[in-house]
């Protein structure tokens, strides 16, 4: 068995999130990137499917060198080797296209990414990835069961879940349930030092999406306190001034 | 050029979000001065179909195929990207709903199209371009996002649009494209639907709790009141990380990102990734004993006081404002 876990390098989820030149770029300064949380759950799986030898896990990210703090993270916590496209993440496509592309030639059984990264919250790396390689995809996984050559996955749909079964290898994105994420132990950490990180330039593909500017959310006015022995008059106000209820 | 919108359903009837994503798409088709085309795939009753012209579909495309009677995002991107060359659409439309975000990369890349996932307002096309505003950072920031593509993919974040009735005359087609065996791998083993409970990402009102309310024991009184309001069910990371509800409850930067028109907020400091995820609610309320709880910062109603005191007082209160009214 051998899986390919696509892993993003993001904000702290304690960030304050500022933006600097007019609103066009995010202010990276004192923000501490972390691998993202979804990912996390991935990588997580991951290695207990191939628990006592029964295959490899690949790490791989597309991002600048800056992000190799990030990789070696999940060598840490237990990828066997790791693969960096050396580009900016430019966009979802940009991402999705660099690892199918390496997929093409080095082929998985089963690839997870998170469910989507903090960032950019696009969950569309992974069906991108799926339709690439004509395989199927997954976005949003609760659980993941091997079955031979065959996955059993749980979705989530509005007011329920799915439970789907398809024949490796296929793409999909977990979220919280599929894992619980793992600690990197001292013995991980010394030996994510020595384990390959093998560096590959980026291929040539047209992007077509482009962030332009940013904003923040309107603030909010001051909060009207209702005193606690006046709950009615709460309803009165959702009511007659909100109009919610 | 036309605009296709996907009008996603549930065991054969449409759902809120279909109705705002079409209105959406009538919406841009009108910016453009172009048609809009629905795309209905599964058993929907006909008089559904055509009532899709009340929101602005002059046409409705029908896939009745028994292989594609349950969702294989695989098989429906196919479909969709197939109908969206019959029609010259060069801007596919559809919900950022679970589904919708199965099938929204997949049609781009079919398509070569730019996709902006989870759209928040209408694409400003002025100077030429096309820009859709989007949230970012998990609910702390939006990002406004170029599409440089001729063929454009905009998944509508649910709750973000208003349904909006522009009545036309929907000529229902049937539609019958070719699906690959190999498009349809996908066994659906199981569906399971809890049907007496308000789907989270839809709803117009959610109820939450926190660690303030010491213990899964102590939901009845959470539920009694969604029930009354016919809101949905949500909670904070450490009442799902501790097992006391489903992750599938759980808002925040890690969880759902919801954006109803009322956010109760029951026994939740207002942790920063929590915040994130309820930012575009349009009306917060909040509920906790300790005033200085960092929620009330972002709330527009706050009682401070003991959830087991006021929540069977806002029970009761709620009850008598329906008998009166």
């Amino acid at each position: 068995m051998k899986i390919l876990v696509c892993i993003s390098n993001v904000p702290d989820t304690t960030t304050k999130i500022t933006f600097s030149e007019n609103n066009t770029q995010f202010n990276t300064a004192g923000v501490q990137f972390i691998l993202n949380p979804y990912d996390e759950i991935a990588l997580a799986r991951a290695i207990e499917l191939t628990d006592g030898g029964n295959g490899s896990v690949t790490a791989i990210n597309v991002g600048e060198s800056s992000t190799e703090p990030t990789i070696r993270k999940a060598l840490a916590i237990g990828a066997t080797d790791a693969v960096r496209i050396n580009a900016k993440a430019h966009d979802a496509w940009f991402v999705a296209y660099q690892i199918a592309q390496y997929v093409k030639t080095n082929p998985f059984d089963l690839i997870l990414t998170g469910r989507e990264s903090i960032d950019y919250n696009g969950s569309k790396v992974a069906a991108m990835i799926g339709e690439l390689l004509a395989i199927p995809s997954v976005s949003i996984i609760k659980k993941l069961e091997l079955e031979g050559t065959n996955v059993t996955v749980e979705r989530e749909i509005e007011g329920g879940k799915e439970i789907l079964t398809m024949p490796l290898p296929i793409v999909a994105g977990t979220a919280e349930g599929v894992a619980d994420p793992k600690i990197p132990n001292m013995r991980g950490i010394m030996s994510a030092r020595t384990k390959p990180l093998i560096v590959m330039d980026p291929v040539e593909v047209k992007t077509n999406s482009e962030v332009i500017s940013y904003e923040t959310p309107a603030p909010r006015g001051q909060v009207t306190l209702v005193p606690p022995d006046d709950v009615a008059k709460l309803v009165g106000l959702l009511h007659d001034e909100a109009k919610v209820i | 050029m036309p605009v296709l919108v996907y009008t996603e359903n549930s065991e054969g009837k449409f759902k809120k979000s279909t109705f705002e994503t079409v209105s959406y798409a009538r919406a841009i088709a009108d910016q453009n001065n172009t048609t809009l085309t629905a795309i209905s795939i599964g058993e929907v009753n006909p008089a559904d179909l055509a009532a899709l012209g009340k929101f602005g579909a002059e046409k409705v495309l029908t896939v009745s195929n028994e292989k594609l009677k349950n969702f294989v995002n695989q098989a429906y991107a196919a479909v969709i990207a197939e109908a969206a060359k019959k029609v010259n659409a060069d801007i596919v439309v559809l919900s950022n709903s679970f589904s919708g975000r199965g099938l929204a990369p997949r049609i781009g890349v079919k398509l070569e199209a730019g996709v902006a996932d989870g759209g928040v307002s209408l694409p400003d096309q002025s100077g030429g371009k096309f820009i859709v505003k989007k949230t970012a950072f998990s609910g702390k920031a939006f990002a406004n996002v170029e599409l440089t593509s001729p063929n454009k993919v905009i998944s509508l974040s649910p709750n973000s649009y208003k349904i909006v009735e522009k009545a036309v005359n929907a000529a229902v087609e049937d539609f019958s494209p070719d699906v690959k065996a190999t498009d349809l791998t996908t066994i659906i083993k199981e569906i399971v639907r809890s049907t007496d409970k308000v789907s989270l990402p839809d709803a117009d009102i959610v109820v939450s709790g926190g660690r303030g309310l010491k213990g899964p024991e102590n939901w009845g009184m959470i539920e009694e009141l969604a029930d009354l309001l016919g809101a949905a069910l949500a909670c904070s990371k450490p009442v799902s990380d501790s097992g006391w509800r489903p992750h599938s409850e759980h808002v925040g930067q890690t969880g759902i990102a919801v954006s109803p028109n009322l956010y109760i907020a029951i026994g939740i400091s207002g942790a920063i990734q929590h915040l994130a995820g309820v930012s575009s609610s349009k009306v917060i309320v909040v509920i906790n004993k300790d005033a200085d709880a960092p929620f009330f910062k972002v709330a527009d109603y706050g009682i401070v006081g003991d959830a087991f005191d006021i929540v069977p007082k806002l029970i009761s209160a709620i009850k008598e404002y329906k008998a009166s009214a």
